[in-house]
C-alpha cells in the first residue's frame, strides 16, 4: 500500500479522501448554522458574490449546503459498505465451515443474487425496509452482499485449493483457525480494496435513492437529495444541481481510485521507465570457427530489459553458429537465458525489451535490420518453433487443421481447401492417427504428446531449415518425451532441417544433439561436443549432478552449492565464481572470455587448462 | 513406527460421466522403508496419496495406519505430506517458524519457548539458519522452501511421511540437496516414506521397494533393484527404456515398432482387459493371437506372478538390454 | 483429456442438448426463486401494507375491504397459490392507486424503457470493443504510457459518474445552455440522444476497460507467440486469434455489467421524466403500490435473467471448450 501511495494517482486519491474525510467531520461544526440560513431576499437565486452557488428555492445557500451534506452522505454511504462487506463476508466464507448440502445452498442463493443489478435489488429491499435513512442504508447494505460474498468466495476458493492450506489440515488444524489463520489473512488485501471501491458505489447508490426520494427525507439531506430538489430549478439555477453532482462524483471517484491504486490496475506500474542509456557489453567471446555457409550466425547477442533501476540484461553477450542439418543443444538453469537467446534468434522479443547482435544472421539474412515485411515469407516457412507447454500455445477457439493450415495461406499463397489438406498431410507426417478427423478438432481434444506433434507439424508447412525447440517435452511424460525427441530427430534426417534443442535435462540433450552449449547467468560457458569431455566446472557440475539409471544409490549426490545471480546483479568476475570449486582471485576480479580450446571446443574459465 | 497399507483403494471423481483416478489398489509401505511409487502423469499417484491423507475421497477399500483405518485416527494424524509445488507449499503470510510451529501437536510442547525451541531445532534439522524462523518465505528459494515444508511435515511427528514430486519443481543443482536432505532424515529418523516421482531415476536413487502405476492400477511393485533389473511388466520396460541417459541413444530400443507413437489411453475410457493393451508392444497390437489381454483382466490372478505384475505374459519377457545395462552400473 | 475424441461425430449434438437441459433447468429455478421473492417482498414489510397504503386516516371499513379485495386475510400458502395461478395467467394484480390491472401498467410503460434500453445497449458495444481492443494494441507492453494513462483515467472518471448524473449535466449542457434537445420527455427522435448517451456512457467506458485489459492478458498468451511465430500479419494476430478470445472472456463479466443498465434505465427515466417503467417504480414505491412495484421487480428480473441467459448461450456458441467446461 506504501508503494500504492507514491505514485502520482494514488497520492492524489489519498489527499482527496483525507479531504472529505476533513470535510465530513468539520463542516457541519463550521458551517451548520449557515447553511440553514434562509435569506427571503434571494430565493432560487444564480450565483452572486453572496451566494456563490447560488440559493435553493427557500433562499438557503447552496455551496453551505453542499459542504455540510457531505458528512450524512460520505457516513450513510460507509456504513452501508460496512454491512454489505460483513454480510458479504459472512455469506462468502460460511460454506467452507457449514456442511456439505447447506453449504451449497448459500452458494446457489448468492449465486442467483449477484446475477441481480445493484440497483434492482436496492428496490427490492427499500420496498421491504421501507423509505427513508434507515430503510436505505440497510437496502444498499444488503444489495451490496451477492457480489461480495461471491468475492469471498472465488478468493478463499482459490486460496483453499493451495498446497498449504492442504498441509495445514494434514497437520490437524481445525476449519475455524484455517479461515482464521490462512484463509481471512490472504484474501485481506482484494477484500479491502474492493470494500473502498464498494464505498464509491455506494455512496453514487445512495444518491442515486436519495435522488428518487427514496433515500434520505427532508429536513435531512445528503447531495442526492440536494440533486434532486437542484434539478426541479435547472433552468433558473443549474449550479444548484451541479454542484452535488460534481461532490458525488469527487468522492466516488476518491474512494475508485484509492482502491484501484492499490489494486495495481493502474497506477503502480507508471513507475517511471529508465531512460539510461542501454550498457554496452563488449564481446567476450572467440568466434566460433569459419561461417561460411552456415545457416544462423549469432555474434555478441544481448537482450536487455528497462527497469525502474537501469538497464537488466538477462542475455550478456552470446555467440554461437548452426550449420545447416546440425543439431544443437542448449543447456541451464531456469534464469540462465537460453529461452530467451530463441526467442530473440528468431526475432519474437517484443518491446520494451531490446535485442541488440554485433550480428545475428540467419539463412544470410540480417535478422534484426531487415524489414519485418520483407522477412516474414523467410521466417513464416524456414524457421520452425516449437514452445514449452504445449497446453497453451495453440488457439483454443479455432480447429487444429485452420491454425497449420494459415501459415501455408500466408506463405506460400494455398487456398484454404489445399492449405487444409496440406495441413492433413502435415499431421499425417508427424504421425498423428486419424489426420483428417483430428484436423477438424480442437486443441483441447488433444493430448499433450498430441499437440507437441501438431506444433511440430505446423512447422512442417513451410520448408523449415531450423526448428527451435525451447523445453518442447517438459511437460511431458518420459514416454511421450522420447517419442517426440525422436520425431524431431527423424525428421532433422529426412530433411537436413538443423534443430537448436533448448532444455534444462543435459540427458536430453546430449541424447539429441552433437554438440551443446551451456548457458550461466545469460551467457555461454561453454561450447563442445555433446561427446567431449566437458571442461568448465560448472558443466562438469551440472552433468554430476543430473540424476540417471546408473547413479551410485550408495554415495550421496552431488550437488552444487548456492544460486546463480539475480540477472541484475552479475558480478565483475566470473558469475560462477561464488559456486565454483576452482575459484581463485583472478575469477573474482575478471570474467573469463569463451576461448577457443579445440576445433570444436570453447570454453570460458580461466582454468580450463587444468585444474580438475 | 507401523505400516501404511493401501487394502483395494478406488478414488472416484463426478457421477456418472466420471472417472475413477484409482481403481482397487493395494499397496503397503513397510516400516522404516521407502516405497517409490512411479507412473506417468494422470495415472493417479497423486490421488493414491492424497487419498491417504484425506484429501481425496477414498469410494471404496481402506487405508490403514498400524492396522487402525485411517478416517479413525485423531485429528492429528501421524502421517504427513510433503508438495510439489514449492510456491505454492507455504502461507505467504505466516512466517516459516509460525507455518512449522502450527504443525507441531498441542499439548506436546506446551509453552513458546518449547515451542520456539522445537522450531529452531528443526529447521536445523532441515539444514537451516534456526534465525529463519521470523522470516516471510517471500524470499526464499524453491529449494529452501522445500526444506521448510519437510520441516513443516517433521513437526507433526509422523510415522510415515508422504513426499509427491517434491523436487520436480527444482533446478538439477538444488534437487540433488534436497533427495540428500530427505534420505538422510529417513534413516535418522527410521521414517515409513512413499516417495512419488514420475522420474525413475529419482525414485530408484531413494526406494527400497518401486511401485510402477498405470491408469489407476499398480502394474508392478517389488524390490528397487529388482523391479529395474528385472522388470516384469512392460510397461515398466517401456519406461526404463524411455528414461533420458547421457549413455544411450534415442534409438537404442526397437526402433519404430508399431506401438512406437501410440498414445496414452482415455482415463475416462479405460480399455477392457489389460489397460496397457492399447499400447503394449507384446500385446494384441503387435502379436494378433493374444487376444487374451482384450479379454482378461490381469490384475485379478497378479499376486501370483513376479512382483505382482499385471501382465498376463510378463514371465516370457525379461528384456535382456535392460538387465544388462543394470548390471553395468557403478 | 479427449473425451470427445471417442464420441463419434453423429453425436456431437448430445453434449448441447445437455447444455440446454440444464441452462434451461437452472433459468426455471432462478425464475422460480425470483417470483418467490416478489410475492414475499409484500409479507415482508413490517405492519399491514394496505394501512401503510392507504395512510394512518383512512377508516378501518375500507382497510379491510381492501385487505379482502387484495387476498391478504388468506393463508399464506393460498396467496401463494393465488398469486402463482394469477401470473400464469397474466394477472399481476390491480394497482393500489390507479385501480388498473398492472398487466395494462406494465404493457403501457415496458415499450418506452425498451426503446431507451436497446439502442442504449447497442451503442455500448459499438463503442467499447472497437476503443478496447484498439487502446489494448496500442498500450501492449507498456508502450504509449500517455496514451494508456488517457485512456484509464477518462475511463475511470466516465465510469464513476452514475447515469443520472450524467443525465443532468447533459441536460444542464444541452437542454438548458444550448437548448439542442428536450429538457425532459418521450417526443420525436431528439428526445432520445440524451437518455440514451447517459444511460450508455458509464457501461460503455467500464466495457471498454475490460475488453482492453482481457485483450492484453490474451496477447500476453502463448498461442499468440505461436501466431506471431508463424509470421502472420498483425491484423490476423489481433483479430484471429486475440479477439475470439478476448470475446469469449469478456461475455462473462460484461453480461454481468449490461444487465447492470436494465437498472440504469430506472433513475435515467426518472431525470428525463422518459414514460416508462423506471419512473413508475420510483413513484409507486413511495406511493407504496405494492402490486405496481411488485409486477415491475418482476418485469426487471426477467429481463436480468433473459440477458444472463443469453449471454451464456453466446458463450458456448464461441468458445468450443464450454460445453464440456460446465461438468
Amino acid at each position: 500500500m506504501a508503494k500504492a501511495l507514491r505514485t502520482p494517482v494514488g497520492a492524489f486519491s489519498a489527499a482527496l479522501l483525507a479531504l472529505v474525510l476533513a470535510l465530513a467531520v468539520l463542516a457541519p461544526i463550521l458551517w451548520h448554522g449557515n447553511a440553514f440560513e434562509v435569506d427571503t431576499e434571494a430565493i432560487g437565486q444564480g450565483p452572486s458574490a453572496a451566494h456563490w452557488l447560488g440559493t435553493d428555492n427557500l433562499g438557503r445557500d447552496v455551496l453551505f449546503r453542499v459542504l455540510v451534506a457531505t458528512r450524512l452522505s460520505v457516513l450513510l454511504a460507509v456504513l452501508a459498505t460496512a454491512i454489505g462487506v460483513v454480510t458479504g463476508l459472512v455469506l462468502g466464507t460460511l460454506p467452507s465451515l457449514l456442511p456439505r448440502s447447506a453449504a451449497r445452498l448459500v452458494t446457489a442463493a448468492v449465486n442467483i443474487a449477484v446475477a441481480f443489478p445493484g440497483l434492482l435489488l436496492v428496490l427490492f429491499f427499500s420496498v421491504i425496509f421501507g423509505v427513508g435513512t434507515h430503510g436505505a442504508v440497510l437496502a444498499v447494505g444488503f444489495a451490496l452482499a451477492p457480489a461480495f460474498a461471491r468475492l469471498a468466495q472465488t478468493l478463499s476458493a482459490s486460496v483453499a485449493g493451495q498446497d498449504f492450506v492442504s498441509a495445514a489440515r494434514i497437520s490437524g488444524v481445525g476449519r475455524i483457525r484455517l479461515l482464521v489463520r490462512h484463509i481471512l489473512p490472504n484474501i485481506g488485501e482484494p477484500l479491502v480494496v474492493n470494500a473502498t471501491i464498494g464505498a464509491g458505489a455506494s455512496l453514487l447508490t445512495f444518491s442515486g435513492l436519495s435522488f428518487l426520494g427514496i433515500g434520505v427525507q427532508a429536513p435531512d439531506y445528503d447531495w442526492g437529495r440536494l440533486l434532486g430538489e437542484g434539478l426541479n430549478g435547472i433552468y433558473v439555477n443549474p449550479a444548484a444541481a451541479l454542484a452535488p453532482g460534481a461532490a458525488v462524483v469527487l468522492v466516488g471517484l476518491a474512494f475508485n481510485l484509492a482502491g484501484e491504486t492499490v489494486a495495481g490496475v493502474i497506477g503502480v506500474r507508471t513507475g517511471s521507465r529508465t531512460s539510461a542509456p542501454r550498457p554496452h557489453i563488449p564481446a567476450r567471446e572467440e568466434v566460433a570457427e569459419d561461417r561460411d555457409g552456415a545457416l544462423l550466425v549469432v555474434e555478441n547477442l544481448q537482450v536487455a530489459f528497462p527497469r525502474p533501476s537501469g538497464w537488466t540484461v538477462p542475455v550478456r553477450g552470446v555467440g554461437f553458429t548452426v550449420r545447416a542439418g546440425e543439431a544443437i543443444g542448449v543447456v541451464g538453469e531456469s534464469g540462465s537465458g537460453k529461452s530467451l537467446t530463441g526467442l530473440a534468434v528468431s526475432r519474437l522479443v517484443e518491446s520494451p525489451a531490446v535485442v541488440t547482435a554485433d550480428r545475428l544472421e540467419f539463412a544470410g539474412k540480417p535478422v534484426l535490420t531487415t524489414p519485418e515485411r520483407e522477412l516474414r515469407g523467410l521466417l513464416g516457412t524456414s524457421l520452425a518453433m516449437v514452445f514449452q507447454d504445449p497446453m497453451t500455445s495453440f488457439n483454443p477457439t479455432r480447429r487444429i487443421g485452420h491454425q497449420l493450415a494459415e501459415v501455408s495461406e500466408q506463405h506460400q499463397g494455398l487456398p484454404r481447401a489445399k492449405a487444409l489438406a496440406r495441413a492433413v498431410d502435415r499431421l499425417r507426417a508427424v504421425r498423428i492417427p486419424a489426420a483428417e478427423r483430428r484436423a477438424r478438432q480442437y486443441p483441447h481434444e488433444f493430448s499433450g504428446g498430441m499437440r507437441q506433434r501438431a506444433m511440430i507439424g505446423m512447422g512442417l508447412m513451410g520448408d523449415p531449415r531450423l526448428i527451435i525447440a525451447d523445453e518442447p517435452t517438459t511437460a511431458l511424460d518420459v514416454t511421450v518425451q522420447r517419442q517426440l525427441l525422436r520425431l524431431l530427430a527423424r525428421t532433422r534426417a529426412e530433411r537436413d532441417t538443423a534443430i537448436i534443442l533448448i532444455s534444462h535435462d543435459i540427458a536430453v540433450v546430449s541424447q539429441t544433439c552433437e554438440r551443446m552449449l551451456v548457458m550461466y547467468a545469460g551467457r555461454i560457458v561453454e561450447d563442445l561436443p555433446s561427446a567431449a569431455t566437458p571442461r568448465h566446472p560448472y558443466t562438469r557440475a551440472l552433468l554430476a549432478a543430473s540424476l540417471d539409471l546408473e547413479t551410485d544409490r550408495d554415495a550421496p549426490l552431488v550437488v552444487i552449492p548456492g544460486r546463480p545471480p539475480e540477472p541484475d546483479r552479475v558480478p565483475d568476475g566470473c558469475a560462477f565464481a561464488d559456486r565454483c570449486p576452482v575459484v581463485t582471485d583472478r575469477c573474482r576480479r575478471e570474467d573469463p572470455v569463451l576461448e577457443r580450446v579445440d576445433a570444436t571446443h570453447r570454453v570460458a574459465c580461466w582454468h580450463k587448462g587444468g585444474a580438475a | 513406527m507401523s505400516d501404511l497399507v493401501f487394502d483395494s483403494v478406488s478414488v472416484r471423481y463426478g457421477g456418472r460421466r466420471g472417472l475413477t483416478a484409482v481403481d482397487h489398489v493395494g499397496l503397503t509401505v513397510p516400516a522404516g522403508q521407502v516405497v517409490g511409487l512411479v507412473g506417468e502423469s494422470g495415472s493417479g499417484k497423486s490421488t493414491l496419496a492424497r487419498a491417504a491423507v484425506g484429501l481425496s475421497p477414498v469410494s471404496a477399500g481402506r487405508v490403514l495406519l498400524g492396522g487402525v483405518d485411517v478416517r479413525e485416527l485423531p485429528r492429528r494424524r501421524p502421517l504427513q505430506m510433503v508438495f510439489q509445488d514449492p510456491y505454492s507449499s507455504l502461507d505467504p503470510r505466516m512466517s516459516v517458524g509460525e507455518s512449522i510451529a502450527e504443525a507441531i501437536p498441542r499439548g506436546v510442547l506446551p509453552g513458546r519457548g518449547a515451542r520456539r525451541d522445537e522450531v529452531a531445532r528443526l529447521l536445523d534439522l532441515v539444514n537451516l539458519d534456526p534465525d529463519r524462523a521470523g522470516h516471510l518465505p517471500g524470499g526464499l528459494s524453491g529449494g529452501q522452501r522445500q526444506r521448510v515444508a519437510l520441516a513443516r511435515a517433521l513437526a507433526g511427528r509422523p510415522e510415515v511421511l508422504i513426499a509427491d514430486e517434491i523436487t520436480s519443481a527444482l533446478d538439477v543443482s538444488v534437487q540433488g540437496a534436497v533427495l540428500n536432505l530427505v534420505r538422510s532424515l529417513q534413516r535418522r529418523l527410521g521414517l515409513s516414506m512413499l516417495f512419488i516421482s514420475h522420474n525413475l531415476a529419482v525414485v530408484r536413487y531413494l526406494s527400497d521397494i518401486v511401485a510402477v502405476m498405470y491408469l489407476g492400477r499398480i502394474v508392478e511393485v517389488g524390490p528397487a533393484e529388482q523391479v529395474l533389473t528385472e522388470p516384469q511388466h512392460p510397461y515398466t520396460r517401456d519406461l526404463l527404456a524411455a528414461a533420458p541417459s547421457a549413455h544411450t541413444s534415442l534409438f537404442d530400443t526397437g526402433v519404430d515398432t508399431a506401438t512406437a507413437d501410440t498414445e496414452p489411453a482415455d482415463p475416462h475410457h479405460p480399455p477392457s482387459g489389460c489397460r496397457y493393451r492399447t499400447r503394449c508392444p507384446v500385446g494384441p497390437l503387435v502379436r494378433a493371437d493374444r487376444e487374451l489381454c482384450r479379454q482378461a483382466d490381469p490384475t485379478e490372478d497378479a499376486a501370483h506372478r513376479r512382483h505382482s505384475a499385471a501382465c498376463h505374459f510378463a514371465e516370457n519377457h525379461s528384456h535382456q538390454s535392460v538387465i544388462s545395462r543394470g548390471a553395468s552400473a557403478s | 483429456m479427449t473425451t470427445s475424441a471417442i464420441v463419434a461425430p453423429g453425436l456431437r449434438s448430445s453434449p448441447w442438448l445437455s447444455f440446454a437441459w440444464r441452462r434451461l433447468g437452472r433459468f426455471a429455478v432462478s425464475l422460480w426463486v425470483l417470483v418467490t421473492m416478489a410475492f414475499l417482498m409484500i409479507q415482508l414489510i413490517p405492519g399491514d401494507p394496505v394501512r401503510a397504503a392507504l395512510g394512518l386516516t383512512a377508516p378501518v371499513e375500507l382497510v379491510t375491504a381492501r385487505r379482502a379485495a387484495l387476498g391478504l386475510d388468506d393463508p399464506i400458502w393460498l396467496q401463494y397459490v393465488h398469486y402463482l395461478g394469477g401470473l400464469v395467467t397474466g394477472d399481476f394484480g390491480t394497482s393500489m392507486t390507479s385501480g388498473l390491472p398492472v398487466s395494462d401498467v406494465i404493457g403501457d410503460r415496458l415499450p418506452a424503457t425498451l426503446q431507451l434500453a436497446l439502442p442504449a445497449f447497442a451503442v455500448v458495444i459499438a463503442v467499447a470493443i472497437p476503443l478496447g481492443v484498439l487502446f489494448a494494441v496500442l498500450t501492449r507492453g507498456g508502450r504509449r504510457r500517455g496514451a494508456e494513462l488517457a485512456f484509464t483515467s477518462t475511463s475511470v472518471l466516465l465510469a464513476a459518474i452514475p447515469e443520472f448524473l450524467v443525465a443532468v449535466a447533459l441536460v444542464a449542457l444541452f437542454a438548458v445552455r444550448l437548448g439542442w434537445f428536450p429538457v425532459a420527455g418521450s417526443d420525436g427522435p431528439s428526445s432520445f440522444v440524451l437518455p440514451v448517451v447517459a444511460l450508455a456512457l458509464g457501461p460503455a467506458s467500464v466495457l471498454a476497460r475490460i475488453v482492453r485489459v482481457e485483450t492484453l492478458s490474451v496477447l500476453g498468451n502463448d498461442f499468440i507467440r505461436t501466431a506471431r511465430a508463424k509470421r502472420l500479419p498483425a491484423r490476423l494476430v489481433y483479430f484471429r486469434h486475440a479477439l475470439p478470445n478476448a470475446v469469449t472472456a469478456t461475455l462473462t463479466m460484461g453480461g454481468l455489467m449490461l444487465t447492470g443498465m436494465v437498472a440504469g434505465t430506472v433513475l435515467v427515466e426518472n431525470v428525463f421524466a422518459w414514460p416508462g417503467l423506471g419512473s413508475s417504480i420510483a413513484q409507486s414505491i413511495l406511493q407504496k403500490d405494492y402490486p405496481l412495484v411488485q409486477g415491475i421487480v418482476l418485469v426487471y428480473g426477467i429481463g436480468v435473467l433473459l440477458v444472463n441467459l443469453a449471454v451464456d448461450v453466446l458463450l458456448a456458441v464461441l468458445d468450443p471448450r464450454s460445453t464440456i467446461r460446465e461438468n
